[in-house]
């Protein structure tokens, strides 16, 4: 297992350095670093994959709905992809709590894009209360950031 | 104790770890017994001394100093009991059946001794016998008793020495004989690989029930230690699956749509309480396990999760943000309505109702700090017993006197352990664990 996941990654390093010039899978159009508009990444770094939450709440402020406005534009306009909506909480709660609030940070966004004309089976969720977080200090600038719902856009349609 | 069923003898042997009431000549009567009263806070530690046990044949010295080791780190760590160590006893034991020596153990003021015997027969098999005294009474309390069982059994014997001796000083059930299901953790922060273990109460004889491929959480074990339930990312969504600790056969609970998790028995061990997420609203919800039959016990556009059964199955204690803030409530266990019974300040959760019904213990989350405590069932005399950064999760022990909980420190490099604390507040330890450890189930039963 360990082995063949390091072959894997041995290719995938070969596979970016022998054209590095163009690389089609990650939507890289030119030298300034900017994606095609209809590729993951340019979701991802461009109309944003995330919003986020004040504490104990799952209620969506002008910037989160500036923001699913855009995602709900794009999913719009590119219908191959669907997404999981992950839910997300800081570490001052307890587990079991965190993850219903995750649950309902997570459904927050689907309804909201679902209102915005995002087909509801193209959108599953999930919540990872606060098992998962991205920022790790225990201090309000990194829970902040982990008080989140991120939008992870995969090809295909949803089960 | 994984591979005991392999030979029917054996499997007999830990199905019973029988106990053989031995004859002992019993002392003459005094006007109260030697006890150690527990309800109390503040307890002087009763001192007690556990002489060499006598090796009755060559290849059991080792096993017998062994044992002596585990009973006295069970009785000096449950904060009751102080032992005398052997450096200061003027005499030992070299003869199991001769009469004691009062005066030497009262001259080192040994409240409690306990003597004892190790034989090792064939194929290893252990026997222990151990007396109990009342030196200053210069009586035996109860009578003799011997535990035999396998060479590999030999801290579960030790063990039940030990609870034997607790019962007979406190009136209480000794829990040294018991585990825990928890979950231990290695990786940094924010990469922690999880996998679903089982220890001793102690720490010993580790044990991994799954690998760590997939989120675990919060294993809860069955009223007759033979099940684990826990919550598993490894379909994608977290859901409730149900693990026999012996045959190793899991298989997850009636499929939902949505997530489930925070499960936990019922008392009978044959329904399971947990927590279901759908449209982003968690309500509880209780599952036959053989019908997979599920009734739907809360309806509200809020939280409820965390279920806890009372141990007599009428009742159930959850969490709720109805009010608000995560707080929590009692309802009977049909559904119905729900009476509130945290009312002190900050946010309650994770209630588990005691083994012995008059207690619930909880989480409080106020001001930043973290606390494990203990209530009444009515919600009165409420008492925070430990604080943290970052406490949560309570277990019981089996006699309901001791929690565990887990305590996660702060910052980037913050990380789980698991600590016990006795329901005054006292005796706060660490529990020693391979790697992190989170999540724990204190087992009641161990079968």
């Amino acid at each position: 297992m360990r082995a063949r996941l390091a072959l894997i990654l041995v290719a995938g390093g070969l596979a970016l350095a022998a054209c590095s010039n163009a690389i089609p899978n990650s939507g890289l159009s030119g030298a300034n670093g900017s994606y095609k508009s209809d590729t993951v990444d340019y979701f991802n770094t461009t109309v944003g994959d995330r919003v986020h939450f004040a504490v104990d709440q799952s209620t969506l402020d002008a910037q989160a709905i500036s923001v699913l406005d855009a995602q709900a534009a794009w999913l719009i306009k590119n219908t191959v992809y669907s997404i999981t909506v992950e839910g997300h909480a800081d570490e001052r709660g307890t587990r079991a709590y965190n993850l219903a609030l995750g649950a309902r940070r997570a459904s927050a966004v689907k309804a909201y894009l679902v209102s915005k004309g995002v087909s509801a089976n193209r959108i599953t969720t999930v919540s990872y209360g606060k098992e998962r977080p991205i920022a790790l200090c225990s201090a309000e600038k990194c829970w902040s950031q982990n008080r989140r719902a991120v939008t992870v856009v995969r090809a295909g349609a949803s089960s | 104790m994984r591979p005991l069923h392999v030979l029917p003898a054996a499997l007999a042997a830990i199905l019973s770890l029988f106990l053989a009431q031995s004859v002992v000549a019993q002392g003459k009567s005094r006007t109260g017994p030697l006890r150690i009263e527990i309800t109390n806070g503040v307890i002087e530690p009763m001192p007690f001394a556990v002489p060499a046990f006598v090796a009755t044949t060559a290849t059991s010295q080792q096993v017998a100093k062994d044992i002596v080791g585990v009973i006295v780190s069970d009785l000096t760590g449950s904060g009751l009991f102080r032992e005398i160590p052997p450096n200061a006893q003027i005499s030992g034991i070299s003869n199991f059946d001769a009469p004691v020596q009062f005066a030497d153990w009262q001259a080192i003021n040994a409240q409690a001794l306990v003597t004892g015997a190790v034989s090792e027969g064939l194929g290893g098999r252990l026997t222990v016998k151990f007396r109990l005294f009342d030196v200053f009474a210069q009586t035996s309390m109860g009578g003799g008793l011997q535990f035999s069982g396998g060479r590999k059994d030999w801290r579960r014997i030790a063990h039940k020495v030990a609870d034997t001796v607790y019962s007979r000083l406190t009136g209480e059930q000794g829990y040294f004989d018991s585990r825990v299901a928890f979950v231990s953790e290695t990786g940094p922060k924010g990469q922690r690989m999880r996998r679903l273990a089982l220890m001793d109460y102690d720490g010993a004889n580790y044990r991994a029930l799954t690998d760590d491929r997939s989120i675990v959480l919060a294993p809860r074990f069955s009223p007759d230690g033979t099940r684990v339930l826990y919550t598993s990312y490894e379909t994608g969504t977290p859901q409730v699956f149900v693990l026999n600790t012996r045959t190793m056969r899991r298989r997850r609970l009636a499929d939902t749509k949505g997530m489930s998790f925070a499960p936990r028995f019922s008392p009978d061990g044959k329904r399971v309480l947990l927590s279901l997420s759908e449209a982003g609203n968690t309500d509880l919800y209780v599952e036959n396990l053989a019908s997979g039959k599920r009734t739907r016990l809360t309806v509200a556009p809020s939280i409820e999760t965390a279920g806890s059964f009372s141990p007599d199955g009428k009742q159930i204690a959850f969490e709720s943000d109805r009010s608000g803030a995560q707080q929590i409530y009692i309802m009977p266990a049909g559904g119905g309505e729900a009476q509130r019974i945290s009312f002190g300040a900050g946010r309650y959760g994770t209630p588990v109702w005691s083994p012995r019904g008059d207690l619930i213990a909880f989480t409080n989350i106020n001001n930043g700090r973290f606390h494990i405590g203990v209530m009444r069932v009515d919600g009165s005399e409420e008492r925070l017993l430990t604080s943290s950064f970052l406490d949560e999760g309570p277990t019981w022990a089996p006699n309901g006197r001791v929690l565990m909980f887990f305590r996660e420190t702060r910052g980037v490099s913050g990380a789980p352990s698991i600590y016990s604390v006795d329901i005054s507040g006292r005796n706060l330890k660490k529990i020693p664990t391979p790697a992190y450890a989170s999540d724990p189930s204190w087992s009641r039963e161990r079968k």
